[in-house]
């Protein structure tokens, strides 16, 4: 997986609480498959309208903010369905960061298994952001410092300290399952013997 | 003196296998359930060039992609290929797997339950966000991302941060042709889709009590849409009479010992939670959706809202663009809402309950609009039609159809037309959710009777003057 420490580039301000995932990747493209790439499949149906003609209202069709790479939203982004592709529409597309008041929980998980940075920053210092970023259309991220920055706003963002250090490193979740791997083994012969009823009976 | 503690965290400590430095704990997984959707899991497995390390705690389910409307024809090869795709990568790695043409067939979320697979006490994850269905029993049910199915796969584990603890308490009685869906959309309206965020949520009250086993499985389904990480309900001799005598349950003194631990699973009376919120059951009225969001929930006597009453710009900004969305305008009477189709089914509503809730309203009544009704598995469908249900339907003019996630999702080809407003028994009202530019309302399945009767939202309590 992609270290991330610093990242300053084109953001872009998505004013719109609750983005589910259905709105990220409408579900007709999740038979794609990673190796195809689920770009141009991101916010497909809020870019484009039933003819496949670009909303012009829509911020990321504005061609200054071409290949963005950081998304500012707003309160509860990435709700609703737990379609990891919603995660890889956004990386493919070249976003490297979202920041959001509060993300869905299981949005939060995936992004952190793709180098996405999924930063939380408070309702207030959100407005200031959008509205920064509306301007000057960059952004700048310090994941070590938990900062963003645009313009002159310099904001704090949260992000669970666990989560920080894998992104930082860039380490890949089973590597770090695999150091447990006896232990596993160990815990499995230990449970059966405890919990026979929990065995499927086949 | 142990310190009391809740459902949760008697379920969560036996299953955890260590705890880092982090914070973050490994967890054992006692059912991983895989459907279609699966398949990014399964490429990473492949990718590793690795073997799925607990088949036999691994059950595949064929239910997003199979077609529900016109048999079991696929009319589109992309479609059946997901199917065969399943098919093959169980094959592969020794997975059981119950196909399209299983007799146990169904969705995930009905199928685990019914099947006697889903059993309380138990750990159990599965790719898609509405598993937290299978906490209706008294399990600890999460829905995880792609990655997660492929680190379960390969190490029948997961890592979890620790969530907080809520409790959701119902008491007092719900009215008549009240529900568990009423109660759930109530729920949301009422702390919003973030509501639960971070929280694993008990709900608890003589109104959940009083819910049948399938009632619960409504409830606990709309979890995730207040963004809970989970949520559960503690088991009871309700609990323990649904799971007797189920395929998979354990049998015989092996049934009576689980039982003995399974009593011990509710929480402690003195167990603290981080965070409660409790509902009045006789202050629930029939509710249903007007917008884009799960949150956008309101009494079916009530009006569509109106964004100049709302101060936050922003806020009114994305009402008005709610509304636009669905074609409605603000403090319209929601009873004048017209429907131009209705849909019965999801893992939210596609029980026999629902089904038999539903019939009830339309027994001896036309549609006045086209539906479809699909079973939540193939065993429900054909309980259904022992019990006649599928003639009620039928002669109602409704569609009778296959089992599987159907309309909820569209995914499977079976879309609400652009523009088409569907009074639906699922539950996600977002923006397409049910195919490109579909309107979505979101209520019970005595409601979606009572609107395809009348042809617009309706209130079916005094449809149900006379009738059981």
């Amino acid at each position: 997986m992609e270290k991330f420490t610093q990242l300053a580039g084109t953001a872009v301000a998505l004013r719109r609480d609750n983005v589910d995932t259905d709105q990220v990747i409408p579900a007709r493209f999740l038979k794609i498959s990673r190796a195809e790439g689920l770009g141009d499949a991101l916010f497909r149906d809020l870019r484009f309208d039933q003819n496949g003609k670009p909303r012009p209202d829509f911020p990321m069709n504005d061609p200054a903010r071409k290949g963005a790479s950081i998304l500012i939203g707003r309160r509860n982004f990435g709700v609703g369905s737990s379609r990891e592709a919603a995660v890889y529409a956004l990386v493919d597309h070249g976003f490297r960061c979202v920041v959001a008041t509060s993300f869905g929980d299981i949005f939060a998980g995936n992004s952190v298994n793709n180098g996405l940075v999924a930063a939380i920053v408070s309702e207030e210092d959100i407005e200031k952001l959008l509205s920064a970023v509306e301007q000057t259309g960059r952004a700048e991220v310090d994941l070590e410092a938990q900062t963003i920055k645009s313009g002159n706003y310099v904001v704090p963002f949260t992000i669970d300290p666990a989560r920080k250090t894998r992104l930082i490193n860039g380490w890949d979740e089973l590597d770090l399952t695999a150091q447990h791997k006896d232990k596993i083994a160990a815990f499995a012969v230990k449970d059966r013997a405890a919990r026979p009823w929990a065995v499927p009976r086949v | 003196m142990t310190q009391p503690l809740t459902l949760f965290d008697k379920i969560w400590a036996p299953h955890e296998i260590l705890k880092a430095d982090n914070g973050l704990s490994l967890l054992w997984v006692d059912r991983h359930y895989v459907h279609e959707g699966s398949f990014q899991g399964f490429d990473k497995v492949e990718a590793r060039n690795e073997k799925v390390a607990r088949p036999d705690l691994t059950f595949a389910i064929a239910d997003h992609y199979v077609p529900t409307s016109h048999g079991r024809v696929f009319n589109d090869p992309s479609l059946k290929k997901m199917v065969t795709t399943l098919v093959a990568n169980t094959d592969k790695h020794g997975v059981m797997l119950m196909g399209l043409d299983d007799p146990r067939q169904g969705i995930v979320h009905v199928v685990g339950p019914e099947q006697g697979l889903t059993l309380p006490g138990l750990v159990i994850v599965c790719g898609d966000s509405h598993t937290a269905t299978h906490g209706a029993l008294g399990a600890i049910a999460i829905g995880i991302g792609a990655s997660e199915v492929s680190h379960v796969l390969l190490t029948q584990t997961f890592w979890q941060k620790k969530p907080n603890r809520m409790r959701v308490t119902v008491d007092g009685r719900l009215g008549p042709g009240i529900g568990a869906k009423d109660i759930a959309l109530s729920i949301i309206a009422r702390i919003g889709t973030n509501g639960a965020q971070g929280h694993g949520v008990e709900y608890a009250g003589g109104a959940i009590r009083g819910l049948t086993q399938e009632g619960r499985l409504t409830l606990c389904n709309l979890a995730i849409e207040s963004g809970a990480r989970t949520g559960m309900v503690a088991p009871d001799e309700t609990t323990f009479a649904y799971i007797k005598g189920r395929p998979f349950a354990p049998k015989g003194a092996d049934f009576d010992r689980a039982v003995e631990v399974w009593q011990n699973l509710p929480s402690d009376p003195d167990a603290e939670f981080d965070r409660e919120v409790s509902l009045d059951a006789s202050a629930i009225a029939p509710v249903v959706t007007w917008g884009t969001s799960p949150e956008d929930t309101l009494p079916i006597d009530a009006a569509v809202p109106d964004p100049a009453t709302v101060d936050d710009p922003d806020k009114a900004k994305q009402m008005q663009g709610a509304l636009d969305y669905m074609g409605l305008s603000p403090r319209q009477k929601l009873t004048d809402i017209r429907v131009d189709r209705v849909f019965i089914g999801s893992c939210t509503n596609s029980r026999i309950e629902d089904l038999r809730a539903a019939a009830a309203v339309l027994a001896g009544r036309k549609a006045k609009v086209p539906g479809l009704v699909s079973a939540g598995s193939t065993v429900v469908k054909h309980q259904a039609e022992q019990e006649g249900l599928d003639k009620i339907f039928t002669e109602a003019g409704l569609t009778w159809g296959e089992s599987g996630c159907s309309m909820c999702i569209g995914i499977n080809g079976d879309l609400v037309p652009p523009g088409e407003r569907c009074a639906s028994t699922t539950n996600r009202n977002f923006r397409g959710r049910q195919g490109p530019g579909a309107r979505t309302h979101l209520m019970s399945p005595a409601m979606v009777a009572a609107a395809a009767i009348t042809g617009h939202l309706a209130d079916v309590r005094p449809m149900l003057t006379g009738r059981s």
